[in-house]
């Protein structure tokens, strides 16, 4: 017992004194993220190694799924333990910490740098911009707006790829008879909201959609062309399978690659799928942005630099905020994530097809939309997707009734 | 001084009574006040009155989530016990292989919900379960789609939690079974008594404290019921089988609406408290009076 003893010590007694040159010398940071599937993996190790070559150390903390993290990184910041950096969405999830003056403003480097001159589409700056001060550091761009399509099926039915809803829902009727299921959807409260939102967008462009979830206009609302985004989305959903209610979204777009069904929505993440069962894309597969007017949505994270009682921790964060925004490490990390980089002058040349279809598209500003949740809280937005959620999965729920409540939810000031 | 009396058990249950009041009373206290805030991300003293109660009583969801809970409770506990009983009295019978069986029964209770949850996912899922192998097997017209429909997906939560809690009432009531006086048999069957009779008439009685316990164990689980759900259907489909803790979860975590789910789990608390108390009076109140008379 005593030999095991002796040698648990000599096996912990040099870890403990690396850790103490480590501190004594460099900079240690500790970074709160969700990135925990592969592709995600390799993305976030980008940031490390960068951080790494610069002589520090990166203590990582990935935590699974979004919503854990975040309320992980809440509770720390409030208990007095914040980490030196925490990943948010591109959105409001994270305006009451910037309220209450628990974040770090990053106001030093981004003006010393520039950031106002070269983070692309200027959106972003909005997001991150409290009273002219920076207070989060976006580092790539998703977009929801995607049709994922297995050429084979369409080929096999003889019909064209779709390039918008009506074509798919002309078509849906022949490929349901031919056995394959039309459209694949994972019905996570999520992923309807996620596709609801584009056939809104799809069908009724974006300024409308600005008018509505921004400006809570009523009348916009009630116009006429929101119920016909419900109509459409309910007539959608009449084309998937039974086996719906609670599917992840990759095990949805695996039956996508399998040619077990013939389309999902889902945003740009779906690609690493497709890459990694070794399929190409534009020959195996299509993704195309549904509509006459194509949009590219701002989804997308941020990190943020929690507060700290020890004033050295402040050098920490900005080195660290620095080395996000860098063009060399943004080419990295972005194309390991399949992202799209927050800014122009970087290197994209591993883009592939549908990869350089969004960044034809993100350099012009008209086709640029944002999304409900960076005008929204979370209460705002969640109430609505409940509501939209209960709409795809109770046939009772009337179309007169959905408009009822969603107005209620816009009118309530949430 | 009767307060004195005990003064070495007061100071050895003084930690026990500091933790209880600051810990539970405490946060209730701090829940039910910033319940009246309109607290978002981080909990803010923006006092709003009881804007957050009326709000949470328009949710159409939390009424399908009260609705749940009260049909889960009720299936759950019949279930349980009706099973469980039976079960026990199946095995009382002096069958061979008793220990085998009475493991078999109980091994469910030793899973967690999670995989409880997962397990019946997976059977029950209609596209790859128990409905795709008997259609495989060519019986076409066998139907299973009840954790995707969203009437009857609370009862498909409820099966999974009876067959996880069934066999702990077995063994609660196989206890009390092996504890009836053999007497008691001899008699019955010197009068003849049918044999589901006397279960039923004389030794179901006779259990009382059994069935007691096993309510009260029950009961509890029923309200905090939590991870078997979300493990079995996220709440879904739609917000189907979503219940108040759920809800409060919701709102604490992901929704960044810490007044509302202050709100709710107060609520919670009430009609915890509502149910107990009576119960609570009875047990030490009535019965000690009518003890001393």
């Amino acid at each position: 017992m005593k030999k095991f003893f002796s040698i648990l010590l000599t096996l912990f007694l040099p870890l403990s004194f690396t850790n103490v040159s480590k501190a004594a010398g460099h900079m240690e940071a500790e970074v709160i993220h969700w990135w925990t599937s592969g592709g995600e993996q390799a993305a976030i190790s980008q940031f490390a190694e960068a951080w790494q070559e610069m002589g520090n150390t990166w203590i990582d903390t990935a935590i699974t799924g979004g919503d854990n993290a975040r309320g992980t990184t809440v509770n720390r910041i409030i208990g007095g333990n914040p980490p030196t950096a925490a990943q948010f969405n591109i959105s409001k999830q994270f305006v009451d910490l910037v309220e209450q003056g628990l974040l770090q403003s990053l106001e030093e480097v981004a003006s010393a740098e520039g950031w106002r001159d070269f983070i692309y589409p200027p959106e972003l700056i909005e997001t991150c911009e409290f009273e002219g001060e920076f207070y989060c550091v976006p580092v790539n761009i998703h977009s929801w707006q995607w049709m994922w399509i297995n050429n084979d099926v369409y080929k096999q039915v003889g019909l064209p790829v779709p390039q918008t809803f009506e074509e798919f829902l002309a078509g849906a009727p022949t490929i349901q008879d031919a056995g394959i299921i039309p459209l694949a959807l994972g019905g996570q409260g999520w992923q309807e909201s996620g596709m609801f939102d584009v056939v809104a967008s799809s069908i009724m462009g974006f300024p409308l959609m600005q008018s509505i979830y921004r400006d809570k206009d009523v009348d916009a609302f009630r116009d006429g062309r929101f119920e016909s985004v419900l109509n459409t989305f309910r007539e959608l959903n009449t084309f998937t399978d039974e086996g719906s209610p609670g599917r992840l979204w990759n095990d949805t777009t695996a039956m996508v690659i399998e040619g077990k069904a013939a389309m999902q929505v889902m945003g740009d993440w779906a690609r690493g799928e497709f890459a990694v069962a070794g399929k190409e894309a534009m020959v195996d597969y299509s993704c195309v942005i549904p509509g006459k007017e194509k949009y590219v949505a701002l989804g997308g994270d941020v990190f943020v630099f929690p507060k700290n009682d020890d004033p050295k921790v402040k050098d920490v964060q900005l080195a660290m905020a620095s080395m996000m925004v860098n063009p060399t490490v943004q080419a990295k990390f972005n194309n390991a994530k399949g992202s799209l980089p927050m800014r122009l002058d970087v290197d994209t040349s591993a883009a592939d097809a549908c990869m350089q279809m969004g960044l034809d598209l993100i350099q012009n500003p008209d086709a640029i939309m944002r999304e409900s949740d960076d005008w929204n809280t979370p209460a705002f937005t969640s109430a609505w997707d409940d509501i939209i959620s209960e709409f795809r999965n109770d046939p009772n729920y009337t179309v007169a009734q959905v408009m009822d409540d969603l107005e209620g939810v816009l009118t309530s000031g949430l | 001084m009767p307060l004195f009396r005990n003064i070495a058990s007061i100071i050895a249950l003084l930690p026990m009574i500091i933790i209880s009041l600051t810990v539970f009373v405490g946060c209730i206290i701090y829940s039910f006040v910033y319940s009246l805030t309109n607290s978002k991300l981080i909990p803010v003293t923006n006092f709003v009155g009881f804007d957050q109660y009326e709000r949470l009583f328009k949710q159409r969801k939390w009424d399908v989530a009260v609705e749940n809970i009260f049909i889960y409770g009720f299936v759950f506990t019949i279930g349980c016990l009706i099973i469980g009983f039976l079960l026990a009295v199946l095995i009382d019978q002096k069958i061979r292989g008793e220990s085998l069986f009475r493991t078999i029964f109980l091994y469910p209770y030793a899973m967690s919900f999670v995989v409880t949850g997962l397990v019946w996912k997976w059977v029950l899922n209609p596209t790859f379960g128990l409905e795709n192998s008997m259609h495989m097997w060519g019986f076409s017209w066998f139907e299973l789609d009840w954790l995707v429909n969203r009437d009857l997906a609370i009862y498909a939560v409820c099966i999974a939690a009876v067959w996880q809690g069934a066999g702990f009432v077995m063994v609660l009531m196989l206890a009390g079974l092996r504890g009836i006086d053999e007497d008691i048999w001899k008699s019955l069957s010197i009068e003849g008594v049918a044999k589901w009779k006397s279960y039923l008439f004389v030794i179901l009685p006779m259990l009382r404290p059994m069935v007691v316990t096993a309510i009260v164990l029950i009961a509890a689980g029923v309200v905090k019921v939590y991870d078997l759900i979300l493990a079995l259907t996220s709440g879904g489909p739609g917000y189907a089988t979503t219940t108040p803790a759920m809800y409060v979860m919701e709102n604490f975590f992901s929704r960044a609406n810490l007044g509302q789910a202050f709100a709710a789990s107060i609520i919670m608390f009430i009609s915890v408290v509502c149910i107990l108390a009576p119960w609570a009076f009875y047990e030490f109140y009535l019965r000690n009076k009518y003890a001393a008379n």
